[in-house]
């Protein structure tokens, strides 16, 4: 993604100098708003954006073993 | 690959204009998509004559409104967020969005643009009542049909900031900043110091 033609000359933004995607930035960017707000709306925030998954990466046909991310403490 | 696009896409058009001296025309310019596709009516007809033809997605749709002759006296705004609808077909007379050129403010007629977000303060003007949002990031997009779509990752009304968190956050960014020491950790630090002051300045503004 980093290619070095300059066919290009565009100016970059900084973070994308920086190696960051948009949607990273985009995402810090809210994170970071959402952590600035008052109390009962920030909670609430912070719940909305709770994610629980789990990445389970196939290797010669077979699952291997799944990785769980969650934002939510595991019991 | 997609960094070499602009450059691609520059040198298509300049082979195009060689050709022809039209631009490409805005889609609200262009005549809707026909509603129904009378190939397949037809040919449904001849099969089944007493039943309707199905209807498509494409007939559900609102046609898009055309692009008026004269200057429409209302802006309509819809400002959509991941998890809600702010705002949805307002009628409204400005609103003010923070691109990242400058906060720009689009009134009826506006030439049609597509404007990124910084953080910042998005402003509804409707007669004399002004609604001000915090703004994270996002798109602005303003059709040549006076209709501006807004879409943002998370926007809050100003009264629900907490200004001690900010200032806090200010002070701890800068302070990172300084202390940065990777290109990742300098880009982080400086996002951080840009999204406070901008909150900072919404807070007073």
């Amino acid at each position: 993604m980093a290619s070095a033609a300059a066919g290009s000359s565009a100016a970059v933004p900084f973070w994308r100098a920086a190696g960051m995607t948009y949607i990273t930035y985009s995402n810090i960017c809210a994170s970071l708003v959402r952590s600035c707000l008052k109390e009962p709306h920030k909670s609430e925030a912070v719940n909305r954006e709770n994610v629980h998954f789990v990445i389970s990466k196939w290797a010669n046909g077979k699952p291997e073993k799944p990785t769980i991310r969650s934002d939510s403490p595991e019991e | 690959m997609y960094r070499q696009a602009p450059r691609l896409l520059i040198r298509a058009l300049d082979g195009g204009r060689g050709g022809r001296l039209i631009g490409r025309a805005f889609s609200t310019d262009v005549p809707a998509a026909s509603v129904e596709d009378s190939a397949f009516v037809e040919a449904w007809k001849k099969v089944a004559p007493n039943l309707e033809p199905p209807k498509t997605p494409l007939s559900f749709m609102r046609p898009r409104p055309p692009t008026p002759s004269s200057i429409p006296s209302k802006l309509t705004v819809n400002f959509v967020l991941p998890y809600q609808s702010e705002i949805s077909n307002k009628e409204v007379d400005m609103v003010i969005v923070p691109a990242t050129t400058g906060q720009m403010g689009v009134l009826p007629g506006h030439v049609a643009t597509i404007a990124e977000l910084k953080p910042g303060v998005l402003s509804v003007h409707d007669g004399n009542e002004v609604t001000k949002y915090v703004v994270s990031s996002g798109f602005a997009f303003i059709h040549a049909n006076s209709i501006a779509d807004i879409v943002a990752v998370e926007a809050v009304p100003v009264d629900r900031i907490d200004p001690s968190l900010v200032q806090k956050g200010l002070a701890d960014f800068t302070q990172k900043l300084s202390s940065a020491t990777t290109d990742l950790e300098k880009a982080e630090a400086q996002i951080g110091v840009d999204v406070h002051s901008a909150l900072n300045a919404a807070l007073s503004g």
